[in-house]
């Protein structure tokens, strides 16, 4: 007998080296996820001190170049160790059960994905104890903020990316190959599940970019450290060269963050409605359409940079139409609510505050997208109201609500839904009392990433405070109930929800350590 | 023992994941200190010792990984669901290698059609000429805006001499791969080693005439990395080319190592077309280096 056949039909090994040496596609997932929500706690930290010291104008606690270390770090963290790994950890849970696969293709490059991330962490958060401190350019790191003026600390930055988008784009590639080639005998692509197909144009996305992430950073780092003229006028490059490489990745990046999101909705939406999702097709080509879109919209960020007028033009005209597949995607949702038998249970509730929290970032991002406008908008604080409406009331719910839909599920338990529905009201408080105000005093100037501001916007300023306390103490609610649920939760059913459709209902509650060791057959529909 | 044709070989746990891990990090951790440990004018110990193990670490566990999954393929645990998998991951991590060059060349093409012709005041923002109002943009660019910090080039390298021949030795290589790959699937195993083996002499070669090169640039012409961005990105791009022919030649070094250990079969060698895909895919990145870097 091989090895494999004797652990094919067990439980999990004994013991922690369970965690470390696993192949197995749960575990990994598991570990994905409570490794984001531990990253979310420290970025989240950092919001804390990024807030206190806005609570109110003047400096109070902290000094401006430990706000500055504070904003980028919250950033990279928040973008690289919370939201994408904990997707990651969906679809590591998700992609096998949704299309039938005994496991990811590649199980033991699976936990080489994940491991490498602990390490680059530490290598970044290590940086907020050297000498000249953390990274203090933003989380956007633009040079030659990040290469002439950088503290020294960059160098451990650089390579902290490297092994990010190392780990990222072998995690990418094994769901790619996942959804290509383990799906179930008779699963057709068009067969396949909401939630696979927003993962599967995502892994394309992240094998896409993240090397151009790498070559961003290698350039840097032959700017820093062996004297060439990337990004230095004085040499003959350009500054702006960075730019345009670094968007090139980030923004196929931002959609790397919410396309799973958007997957996760249209499984729970349709679920809680009682009624197919509306639309399939639409859905897969316009997410098809945004991915391809994301490749030729990046200069939306430089408008004010200086760039030909014909570039500014391209780069408006091309942005906006982003809008219309993302509008396709809306109204499928809203048209599958529409005359459904609905329920409001947390998921639910979490996915319609997604559909239209997630519209107000999307319609700002169309007024930011005008670029006659843009020049008022820019580094302002309206900017951050807008990408932290499709990050946190996006991606973060979408995360959220994805968890509570399948909780059930991975564990055999069931959350408490009174705990949960108050976790949800407070994050949905805390959320908009966060970043509504940012609109207003973004749009009358205020500046972004400064640690002082001007009196006129102490009172919008201490909302803001206030509603990220709240916002971020709620969150501690979310890992009781989730630890709750694990330890003593009511044992859950098979079918905790009546309407949920799909092959990850098809197993045991819990769904066992193995599933689908034989591939279930997927009848003509 | 032979599997049912329906199984997917799920492994056991693994230790090689974590090592590799482990290894990554001491290798990158120890280049990042040994990087900022120069900036402050003195080589940390700590850091050679991090970057020397964890190469060692990072070669051991690719070592004992593909090792282990030779051994798995000759015991026939994998189907030929499996075998896809294999080559859809070999094909995105080419892709991801493909993006990898694209960001440079897309690089090397911003420089020239926009950033040199607006600091030498030609074009939409040739306002920009205004800082170093005496700098004219030619290409390729010999002096840099500012020649005290960047000290001019005298020449560049001829692209009619060693970098022809050079382009003549990897195309030559892709030939001769294919060779090696025919007679693999006839099944005349010293032919296959015959051609194999001028495959990584021609790789050899190059890399051998590329340090010359490298030499000659550095001694003679003056043409270094920090020269300004003609050197810049001359050396990005063929360094990093250089850097995956050198890959390249160690995979297929291993692979002429297991056809003479008896390895693979005219139907059953993915190894060896893995390999031979990375190294077309690398030819072909010269072609186009050759002709955008040296000849335009």
């Amino acid at each position: 007998m091989s090895e494999h056949m004797d652990t094919a039909h067990h439980g999990p090994a004994k013991g922690w080296t369970r965690w470390i040496l696993t192949t197995n596609h749960k575990d990994i997932g598991t570990l994905y996820l409570v490794f984001s929500l531990i990253m979310l706690f420290v970025g989240g930290s950092m919001a804390f001190v990024i807030r206190a010291e806005l609570f109110q104008p003047g400096l109070q606690l902290v000094v401006p170049e430990f706000f500055n270390q504070m904003t980028t770090m919250h950033g990279l963290i928040m973008v690289f160790g919370a939201v994408m790994p904990a997707f990651v950890g969906l679809a590591n849970w998700q992609v096998p059960l949704m299309i039938g696969a005994p496991d990811m293709a590649l199980p033991r490059l699976n936990n080489w994905s994940f491991w490498i991330l602990p390490f680059a962490f530490a290598m970044l958060l290590s940086t907020l104890f050297m000498a000249g401190g953390a990274p203090d350019f933003g989380w956007t790191f633009y040079a030659p903020l990040s290469t002439t003026y950088a503290p020294p600390s960059v160098t451990f930055f650089i390579f902290a990316i490297h092994m990010m988008g190392i780990s990222s784009i072998m995690g990418a590639i094994n769901i790619i190959v996942t959804i290509f080639n383990m799906r179930a005998p008779g699963m057709k692509m068009m067969d396949l599940p909401l939630f696979v197909w927003t993962w599967l144009i995502t892994a394309f996305l992240l094998i896409a970019v993240m090397p151009v992430l790498a070559a961003v950073v290698t350039m840097m780092l032959m700017d820093v450290h062996f004297g060439t003229s990337f990004f230095n006028a004085a040499g003959g490059g350009d500054p702006v060269l960075f730019q345009h490489v670094f968007w090139f990745f980030a923004h196929p990046e931002v959609y790397i963050m919410v396309l799973p999101a958007f997957g996760v909705v249209s499984q729970i939406v349709p679920t809680f409605s009682r009624k197919p999702l509306f639309g399939y097709h639409s859905m897969v080509y316009a997410t098809a359409a945004i991915a391809v879109m994301s490749f030729i919209v990046w200069a939306h960020h430089m408008f004010t940079v200086g760039m030909p007028l014909t570039g500014e033009l391209f780069f408006m005209y091309t942005t906006m139409l982003i809008a219309v597949p993302t509008g396709v995607k809306v109204f499928n949702w809203v048209s599958t609510m529409f005359k459904g038998s609905m329920t409001f249970e947390t998921p639910m509730l979490f996915a319609i505050a997604f559909i239209v929290l997630f519209t107000i970032g999307g319609l700002s991002g169309l007024m930011l997208a005008i670029a006659p406008a843009d020049f008022q908008y820019h580094d302002t604080y309206f900017v951050v109201a807008h990408f932290h409406y499709v990050l946190v009331p996006g991606s973060v719910f979408g995360i959220i609500a994805g968890v509570y839909y399948w909780l059930p599920k991975w564990c055999g338990k069931m959350y408490n839904e009174k705990l949960g529905q108050l976790h949800f009201w407070l994050s949905f408080i805390g959320v908009n009392l966060t970043f509504f105000p940012m609109h207003f005093v973004g749009l009358a100037g205020m500046p972004r990433r400064i640690p002082d501001y001007a009196l006129q916007f102490a009172d919008f300023n201490m909302i803001t405070s206030l509603g990220a306390f709240l916002f971020g103490t709620t969150q501690l609610l979310f890992v009781y109930i989730i630890i709750k649920t694990v330890r003593s939760g009511k044992a859950a059913e098979q079918l905790p929800w009546d309407g949920a459709k799909g092959l990850e209902w098809s197993v045991p509650t819990p769904a066992p350590y193995h599933t689908f060791s034989t591939p279930p057959v997927v009848g003509e529909k | 023992m032979v599997q049912s044709p329906q199984a997917y070989y799920v492994p056991a746990q693994s230790y090689w994941p974590i090592i590799g891990a482990i290894g990554l990090f001491g290798t990158l951790g120890g280049t990042a200190l040994l990087l900022y440990s120069l900036q402050q004018e003195q080589a940390s110990l700590l850091a050679q010792i991090m970057l020397f193990s964890g190469i060692l670490i990072l070669a051991g566990m690719l070592i004992g990984w593909f090792a282990a999954v030779i051994a798995e393929s000759r015991k026939g645990l994998y189907s030929p669901q499996l075998d896809l998998s294999f080559r859809y991951s070999m094909s995105w991590f080419i892709f991801s290698e493909v993006m990898f060059f694209f960001a440079f060349f897309g690089a090397l093409f911003y420089i020239r059609v926009f950033a040199v012709p607006w600091l030498g005041g030609e074009g939409d923002k040739g306002l920009a000429n205004m800082l170093w109002p005496d700098f004219t943009a030619v290409w390729p660019l010999l002096e840099a805006p500012n020649t005290d910090q960047f000290r001019p080039i005298k020449a560049i390298i001829d692209p009619w001499h060693i970098p022809l021949l050079n382009t003549i030795l990897l195309v030559a290589s892709s030939f001769t791969l294919l060779a090696a790959h025919k007679f693999l699937k006839k099944g005349n195993r010293p032919k296959v080693k015959l051609w194999l083996g001028i495959t990584i002499a021609l790789g050899l070669s190059f890399l051998t005439l590329q340090i010359f090169e490298y030499f000659e640039a550095y001694n003679e012409l003056n043409l270094t990395l920090e020269s300004g961005i003609y050197g810049a990105t001359f050396f990005l791009l063929t360094g990093f080319h250089g850097a995956h022919v050198t890959i390249g030649s160690i995979i297929l070094m291993v692979l002429l190592l297991r056809v003479y250990q008896g390895h693979f079969t005219g139907e059953k060698h993915f190894a060896f077309e893995a390999g031979a895909w990375y190294w077309h895919f690398v030819d072909v990145v010269w072609i186009l280096l050759f002709t955008t870097v040296y000849i335009l």
